[in-house]
């Protein structure tokens, strides 16, 4: 049974108020026109989750969509600071629960392997394991030696931008795989988007590419150029200067209302945005090409 | 006879982190700067270094100068690229990387860096990044290096919070905590060098050319010792300072 849905139609169906939700993607693959249809539906109250908040969630959190947010770093890569999260967390306005990158990372390893607990090696009593009490310390029961453990993140939703998938939702993913994998195996509910819905024979064609299984996926949107301002290798590149220009934008509330207004509220889709871009930064932002040798499974 | 070349600050760091790094050494990197130190390094005197990405990326050929820590350029054409998990757990908390580099808001006495607050963790005056990796790699890498413009507001003797461990308060406390890695083993400011003596404390270990000590210590929030052998620089080559500009930064973004 297909899984195909409109973008618009999977944002309505699987994410609620309240939601614990979990935008996947490392720099890469930052389903940025999700983040967009959430907006514009208006959905309140979420708990935001991810490694590094990225121009996404700094977008969520100023209008309002988010009661919390959890992650690792709160920057915007490559350039500083993250303003709006940042000034919300300086305000009080917001809650905010925080990890190292390995921990977070940890907390999904543990939900998407349906384990209790997750164990590392010790990093040295930090502050933020005082801060934060889902840090815990105990005795490795083998040597005795202390491990910090964390607990495992359940979203209630994940969205992951995948560069092909088949109507079932199995999805070939390359270039950096950041938490995609963990981030998807580890929510009750995924929305999977994808810059090419490709025929089931393709993805039967190289197996070891396909990181997430249909299993777990609820709905298929195909959105290209999904990620834009970061990323889908091979696909286009990452607007380096879109991000710096977030850093200007992004300096008052009034700078990402009127962004907001022009670029999410004042259009209906992904592929409405992408053509507002233009020509000109379609072609700076192309990825050419560079093909990987193909590998023979074997006629079995 | 020497040619007598300028530099600025950042050309001075990157070519002194760039001299600490041994040919093939494994070196967990982000970009800027120390993305530069390393590749300075390759084209000198350490061939065989091996450069890990955070994203998960080892054996980058990057074509072009990478400008975040995801940048495409470092997938296409490198050996291998992985998970996060993978990348902090095969690599990383396994003890298979050599260096670490770090950098922070504030580095303390016993080099212990803050990068999350300043002021009350709850009710923060400044709300900076937090840790990213930096916890993991300065607990997990052998050795790690830390750089950063020397600034007194950027050197107290008691960082606000501790994202990531140095010494802690000196002696053997790092070593009780049970962290794998030796620690930060050296600090490459645009004054000079910092290194930890024997109980793990930063102490002048080297001044910049026309740099004085007392420049350092105004720009030192603590009482600073001098060690005794204490080196003044090599100014940065001519080659170094061609190679940074005409190679590996020729739009001077980071230098």
């Amino acid at each position: 049974m297909t899984k195909l849905l409109s973008l618009h139609d999977a944002v309505q169906e699987y994410i609620h108020e309240g939601d614990l939700l979990y935008a996947s993607g490392f720099t890469h693959l930052i389903p940025f026109a999700a983040g967009h249809e959430i907006i514009r539906q208006g959905i309140k109250n979420l708990v935001l989750a991810r490694a590094t908040p990225d121009l996404i969630y700094d977008q969520m959190v100023a209008t309002g969509c988010a009661r919390k947010v959890i992650f690792s770093y709160i920057g915007n890569p490559g350039v500083g600071s993250l303003r709006r999260v940042r000034a919300a967390i300086e305000a009080g306005e917001i809650e905010w629960e925080e990890y190292s990158h390995f921990s977070m990372i940890s907390r999904l390893q543990a939900g998407a392997s349906g384990l209790p607990f997750m164990p590392m090696n010790p990093t040295g009593n930090l502050d933020i394991t005082t801060q934060n009490p889902n840090y815990k310390h105990m005795k490795d029961p083998y040597t005795s030696q202390e491990v910090v453990v964390v607990p495992p993140l359940k979203p209630d939703v994940a969205v992951v931008h995948v560069q092909r998938a088949d109507v079932n939702g199995n999805a070939h993913v390359w270039g950096i795989l950041g938490e995609q994998r963990l981030a998807a195996f580890a929510s009750q509910r995924v929305i999977l988007t994808a810059e090419e819905i490709v025929d089931e024979s393709v993805i039967r064609s190289d197996p070891n590419r396909t990181l997430i299984s249909g299993l777990v996926v609820d709905a298929v949107c195909h959105v290209p150029y999904c990620a834009h301002p970061s990323y889908t290798q091979g696909y286009h590149d990452r607007d380096n200067a879109f991000y710096l220009a977030w850093d200007e934008i992004s300096k008052t509330e009034e700078g990402v209302q009127a962004y907001l207004e022009e670029w999410v509220y004042g259009l209906p889709d992904r592929a409405a945005y992408w053509g507002k871009l233009g020509t000109e930064v379609h072609r700076r932002l192309h990825a050419g090409e560079r093909l990987s040798q193909p590998v023979n499974y074997g006629d079995y | 006879m020497t040619e007598e070349v300028s530099y600025n600050a950042n050309e001075l760091m990157v070519v002194n982190a760039a001299r600490l790094l041994r040919d093939h050494d494994v070196v967990f990197v982000g970009v800027g700067i120390p993305n530069l130190a390393c590749n300075l390094a390759i084209r000198t005197h350490a061939p065989n270094l091996q450069m890990i990405y955070e994203a998960g990326v080892i054996g980058a050929q990057p074509s072009r100068l990478p400008l975040s820590i995801g940048d495409p350029t470092l997938v296409t054409g490198s050996t291998s690229v992985c998970s996060m998990y993978d990348i902090f757990t095969l690599y990383l908390q396994r003890g298979n990387v050599d260096v670490g580099f770090l950098g922070g808001a504030q580095i303390d006495q016993y080099g212990n860096i803050n990068a999350t607050v300043i002021g009350d963790y709850q009710h923060p005056k400044v709300r900076l990044p937090g840790s990213g990796g930096s916890m993991e790699i300065a607990a997990w890498a052998n050795r790690c290096y830390i750089i950063t413009p020397h600034r007194k507001r950027r050197f107290p003797a008691r960082v606000d919070f501790r994202t990531s461990i140095g010494f802690l308060d000196g002696g053997d406390a790092r070593k009780k905590t049970g962290v794998r890695g030796g620690g930060p083993e050296a600090v490459v400011t645009d004054l000079g060098v910092l290194k930890p003596d024997p109980d793990g404390e930063l102490v002048l270990a080297a001044l910049h050319p026309g740099v004085s000590f007392e420049q350092v210590q105004e720009n030192t929030g603590w009482v600073l010792k001098q060690a005794a052998d204490c080196l003044v620089t090599e100014p940065p080559s001519f080659e170094e300072l061609r190679i940074l500009r005409e190679e590996l930064d020729p739009q001077r973004i980071y230098i």
